[in-house]
């Protein structure tokens, strides 16, 4: 959709020089892609990367069973960071919209710090330092326990501006009808902030998986650390490593198609559809926030 | 305070060390997304396509494995360049498909009529893209790409994992041998949120001067 307007703002349907020059730029362009595949399949070939035997063990399944266990791994860590850092973070955004100060002040203060703390340095704190003190986690946890941690900020955050996008006349009508504020934030704030969240929620999902990927570091298998040991035993680095970007980049975009597809349908994946139209439809007396959203 | 202070000038190091692959992947990355953003709206279709494909490309594959494969897996190829290089290359290449995405999301908040204007008046597509589109669009996104080097700063840390030794890998090395996990990592953390205090502040300033008000 994006696309289309863009091509509309820059430039008009071209005329026979344009389309010349379209061509021109068209052939060019693969021209480049070519031969960069080129000089690729080359290095390659010099190196004698592309002999079948160094293939061929990605045809045989015991070598994609391990890669797959290791992608189920990564799926876990991913789902356990998500759900405990997704409502860490749900807590922590309620926290700094509270009206009370003490934990409007640790909510805020807890987002600030660990958004500007790298991720690695939090694992290297349960990995060197938690372990001084007598806290030794299992694997798992030393990879998810961080990931929450820095995570559940960025969630925090999100949450906070979804909630805060929603027009003051959502909470405003709920106490008008006599709803306790939590009540109005549970019944009628959060729904609707939630599901105009979806799309960016799922998107997060991204960044979150491929957090795990410090799995590597904690040495917990999951893919990529799981394509580390396959590469250490069968010496294929390149074809293992390949492999295993080719597997997260299937997972990631089907995710990010579904965040798109969100996006689309306004947050609901069934039905409904003809609702969040008419809502647009409203007219502008009412909805009060003109083209913004 | 002793086990910082006894070992300012390697953890020093790993302070310059992490804002030399920032400065450098920021330039480098800011770049590749005005070029990578520019790919994505040309009125040809194959180069649309290939910006569309680095982009999604890129921003699909975790940062690590990116690192990991450049660094551990190329080499076996033959193609090898100096630790520090390579973490700098796929740094930049991965923060600029982010770059891009900013950029982009910039172009379409210029007014319609801005570009237009500039066709009316006989612009070519290159002329308006660098006299009216551009400036406008990277005026309207300063703070996204403020928050992309604030990321981009804390993705420097990932090099460690491949060898660079930059601030997070200093601190887990001076970690190792004094054993003050608290006062080392407490302190890398501080340094962390300084710099990405700087490049808040920066990018404040330069939005008030910059930005366009409407």
């Amino acid at each position: 959709m994006s696309t289309r307007n863009d091509q509309k703002l820059l430039f008009d349907e071209p005329g026979p020089r344009g389309r010349r020059r379209i061509k021109i730029a068209t052939v060019v362009g693969a021209v480049v892609v070519v031969a960069a595949i080129a000089l690729a399949v080359r290095q390659f070939a010099d190196h004698g990367e592309l002999a079948a035997a160094r293939w061929q063990p990605f045809s045989q399944w015991p070598i994609w069973r391990y890669l797959l266990t290791g992608l189920w791994a990564t799926l876990r860590a991913a789902a356990a960071t998500a759900v405990l850092g997704g409502a860490f973070g749900l807590l922590l955004a309620l926290g700094r919209l509270s009206r009370r100060r003490v934990p409007r002040y640790l909510a805020g203060a807890y987002v600030e710090i660990f958004r500007t703390v790298p991720a690695l340095l939090l694992i290297y704190v349960t990995l060197f330092a938690l372990p001084h003190y007598g806290l030794n986690f299992s694997l798992f946890w030393k990879l998810v326990l961080p990931l929450v941690v820095s995570n559940s900020a960025a969630f925090a955050e999100i949450f906070r501006a979804g909630i805060r996008a929603l027009p003051r006349g959502q909470s405003e009508a709920g106490l008008a009808i006599g709803l306790r504020p939590w009540q109005v934030m549970r019944l009628v704030v959060l729904p609707q902030a939630v599901l105009r969240l979806a799309p960016t929620l799922v998107s997060q999902l991204v960044g979150l998986l491929k957090d795990t990927s410090l799995g590597f570091v904690v040495s917990y298998t999951e893919l990529l650390y799981s394509g580390q040991v396959l590469s250490s035993f069968t010496h294929l680095l390149i074809q293992t490593f390949l492999m295993v970007a080719l597997l997260y980049l299937i997972v990631n975009a089907s995710l990010s198609k579904f965040a798109r597809v969100l996006q689309a349908r306004g947050g609901r994946l069934f039905g409904r559809r003809q609702r969040s139209a008419s809502r647009d439809a409203v007219p502008p007396l009412v909805s009060q926030r003109g083209g913004m959203v | 305070m002793n086990a910082l202070t006894g070992h300012l000038s390697e953890l020093g190091h790993g302070v310059v060390t992490t804002v030399e692959l920032t400065v450098v992947t920021t330039i480098a990355a800011l770049l590749i997304g005005i070029i990578v953003a520019i790919l994505r709206i040309t009125p040809v279709p194959m180069l649309r396509g290939i910006g569309l494909v680095y982009v999604e490309v890129l921003q699909n594959l975790p940062l690590l494995a990116l690192l990991v494969l450049f660094v551990f897996a190329l080499p076996q190829i033959g193609i090898t360049f100096p630790l520090f290089t390579s973490a700098a290359i796929v740094i930049a290449c991965y923060e600029g498909a982010y770059m891009a995405e900013a950029i982009r999301a910039g172009i379409n908040t210029v007014a319609v009529g801005q570009a237009e204007a500039a066709r009316a008046i006989g612009l070519t597509f290159s002329q308006s893209l660098r006299h009216v589109i551009l400036p406008q669009a990277l005026r309207a996104v300063i703070q996204p790409i403020g928050n992309i080097c604030i990321a981009l700063l804390m993705n420097t840390s990932l090099a460690a994992a491949v060898g660079v030794v930059e601030l997070t890998q200093a601190a887990n090395n001076v970690n190792l041998v004094e054993a003050q996990p608290i006062e080392v990592f407490t302190g890398a953390g501080i340094a962390y949120m300084l710099m990405a205090l700087i490049i808040g502040f920066t990018t404040g300033r330069l939005e008030r001067k910059l930005a366009i008000v409407r």
